[in-house]
């Protein structure tokens, strides 16, 4: 419906090579550009630096989950082997120090309980599962999963500005300037 | 510049420093464009004739020996497994270890090969993941059912039964429920977090409809913008170490099923690392036998090259290397020790009624890979497939003489029986063998076979550092390549 009013996401520019994108956001990250990303179809290697990004914080969240696993793991094995039930089976003691045996298990949960924190504290982090997002109306946008290194300013950042962002993008290089608007 | 005479070296006009390029994982300079198309392509046009010609086989003989064989398992009950003496009971444990060896390979790709920072992984990392799915799904299947009443199979779980009796913590045998289980969930986390930014490149590159859907939900919504990608390869540095340990363990808990018994031939340190060893070595001959059909079948050979071939084969070199020292070990422990048990359980081993199944061991997973010493044997695709066939023979048989060729001697005489697997056992494991390809199969319909972010980030151009073509200070000296010896590319 062309009636209905559309809201600026903000700029989304196209850069030639991932050379081209890295010294663009570096000169993004100088102007004091908050909200805004840059998009390639596999990591750049630096280009967190170059955009100012601080390193990701998943480590502690899954330093936590491995900890938690390893707790619910002893939990586990000491109240029911020792606490709940004790069963003497081939001659092996139920009390403490039967802790040896219960490593495996501990081990196992540990590494269980971190893997499911890394898939969980990914998502929470990236935001994801997302399945619309005001970018994929680009007409230009699919390009990124293939071989496009895009740039894309938001609208929200307090530096935006209709004419001197757009300015901006040209002069570092950026091609097919799109304002991407959302329904 | 002077004339000089032949004795008088001419000086020197710059200094050029000689600098051996590195092997390249992507032939003919392919572009990010061309990489997409060509791995997207397999799973959106017809697939080839000989796709139907291998799957629907494989799905017959997967519903009818793991279905059928199951339902008939189940309904008439395990007696029809021939499961009359201790000895039977092997051919379950013989297929499940098999299996769970199988997924090994994929892992030590995804894991340890990404920490030492091996590059030359991405194109085969994927396909080899989604193998050690599908294997340790096949290897579930035994112990599930070989518990007799399938229906109390949830007292593998850590619950209390009816009278309020727990597990048995200290058993191996619950260790390796949480092994395998924890195995199989890391596998897949690693799998599915590897396939979304691909899965977001199917679902860009299709028309709008169904598919779109379909992909776009297993693609969360993936934008690929690098507050997304900074976390991303945080998460996968650490799904990889916890990988890397779970490597090491799953197998050594599954050894410690035998180690840490009292019978002679099984109880011995050596179990682990040689437990270890011999699922890598037989994960890769796996990884190779259905890699180099699919590359050939799909025209991967720019994506995953002869270099890709050769290190597979220096891998299956080393790790069949050890497992041959690790059987030479066993023997001389059980000569070194005195222990009279452990001699007779070898000299059981190697002269009893299963001297023939010894010899398999012995012939394909320590003789046959030695002929990868030889680059012309690691740069014959047919000797490689050859050597990778046997070993997947020879390590069903290194667990069928660890594991059969030791209960059929135990301690008590009244347990001394010889071993015919019935017609349900055979079955069923050909069912499973079935049921492997048929799940592979779909995967390389279905599901991108190459990891096409990660092969896009190995190529030169994608390091914004990487060094300009014409640096005037050195001189390029391309590594050796196969592909290249036909047409050599030009020095610069």
């Amino acid at each position: 419906m062309s009636t209905t009013r559309k809201r600026v996401y903000g700029y989304l520019a196209e850069f030639e090579s991932a050379t081209a994108l890295y010294a663009a956001a570096e000169k993004i990250r100088d102007h004091g550009f908050t909200c805004w990303d840059c998009y390639s179809a596999y990591p750049i290697h630096g280009l967190d630096t170059a955009m100012g990004l601080k390193r990701s914080i998943l480590p502690w969240f899954v330093f936590c989950g491995g900890l938690t696993g390893m707790a619910t793991a002893f939990t586990l094995a000491y109240t029911t082997q020792v606490v709940i039930y004790p069963t003497v089976v081939q001659a092996k003691p139920a009390n403490l120090f039967t802790l040896p045996a219960f490593f495996p298990i501990l081990f196992e949960l540990t590494v269980l309980f971190s893997g499911l924190t890394v898939l969980f504290g990914l998502l929470a982090l990236i935001r994801l599962p997302r399945l619309n997002h005001p970018l994929f109306e680009s007409h230009q946008f699919h390009r990124v999963t293939d071989d496009g290194f895009f740039i894309a300013i938001e609208a929200m950042d307090p530096q935006f500005n209709r004419e001197q962002t757009r300015d901006l993008l040209a002069q570092i290089g950026g091609s097919s300037i799109e304002l991407v608007e959302e329904d | 510049m002077p004339l000089t005479s032949e004795t008088v070296p001419k000086p020197p006009v710059s200094i050029k420093l000689p600098v051996l390029e590195r092997e390249k994982l992507v032939l003919h300079g392919r572009s990010y464009h061309w990489i997409t198309t060509r791995v997207c392509g397999i799973l959106e046009n017809k697939q080839p004739l000989l796709w139907w010609w291998i799957f629907i086989p494989c799905t017959l003989i997967a519903i009818i020996g793991v279905g059928g064989g199951l339902v008939r398992l189940v309904s008439t009950g395990v007696g029809i497994w021939g499961n009359s003496n201790r000895v039977m009971w092997g051919w379950p444990i013989v297929n499940f270890v098999f299996w769970i060896g199988i997924g090994h390979a994929g892992t030590l790709i995804s894991a340890i090969l990404f920490l030492t920072r091996q590059n030359w992984r991405t194109s085969i990392n994927r396909a080899s993941e989604a193998m050690t799915i599908f294997a340790v799904i096949c290897a579930g299947i035994f112990p599930a059912f070989h518990v007799g009443r399938v229906w109390f199979a949830w007292f593998l779980a850590p619950l209390p039964n009816a009278n309020g009796i727990w597990q048995n913590f200290k058993s191996p045998l619950l260790w390796d429920v949480f092994a395998v289980s924890t195995y199989f969930t890391i596998s897949l986390i690693f799998w599915y977090l590897g396939l979304v930014p691909d899965l977001a490149t199917i679902r860009d590159r299709c028309k709008p409809g169904l598919r779109k859907i379909v992909y776009g939900i297993f693609a969360i919504g993936w934008r690929g913008g690098n507050r997304q990608w900074s976390h991303y390869e945080m998460a996968y540095l650490l799904l990889a170490s916890l990988a890397t340990v779970l490597v090491l363990s799953v197998h050594s808990v599954v050894s410690f099923d035998f180690a840490s018994s009292v019978v002679p031939g099984w109880h011995t340190t050596i179990f682990p690392p040689y437990f270890v060893a011999g699922a890598i070595f037989g994960g890769f001959a796996m990884v190779l036998t259905i890699m180099l059909p699919a590359r050939f079948i799909y025209g991967l050979q720019d994506l995953i090259t002869m270099k890709h071939i050769d290190n597979m084969a220096r891998i299956i070199l080393l790790t069949g290397t050890i497992v041959g020292y690790a059987y030479l070990m066993e023997l001389f422990v059980a000569f070194y020790t005195g222990a009279i048990y452990e001699m007779d359980a070898f000299k059981f081993r190697i002269t009893g009624p299963y001297w023939w199944a010894y010899a398999v061991m012995m012939t394909c997973n320590v003789i046959s890979p030695q002929v990868f010493w030889f680059k012309a044997c690691r740069e014959n695709l047919w000797v490689v497939m050859i050597v990778a066939m046997c070993i997947n023979v020879g390590m069903w048989f290194e667990r069928f003489v660890i594991i059969v060729g030791t209960l059929a001697r135990t301690w008590l005489p009244g347990d001394w029986k010889c071993f015919a697997p019935t017609l349900q056992d055979q079955s069923l494991f050909v069912g499973t063998l079935g049921l492997f390809l048929a799940l592979f199969m779909l995967f390389l319909r279905f599901l991108p076979c190459i990891n096409i972010a990660e092969v896009k980030w190995t190529l030169k151009e994608s390091n914004p550092h990487h060094e300009p073509p014409d640096d005037p200070g050195v001189t390029r000296i391309p590594a050796y390549q196969k592909e290249n010896l036909k047409s050599p590319p030009p020095r610069s």
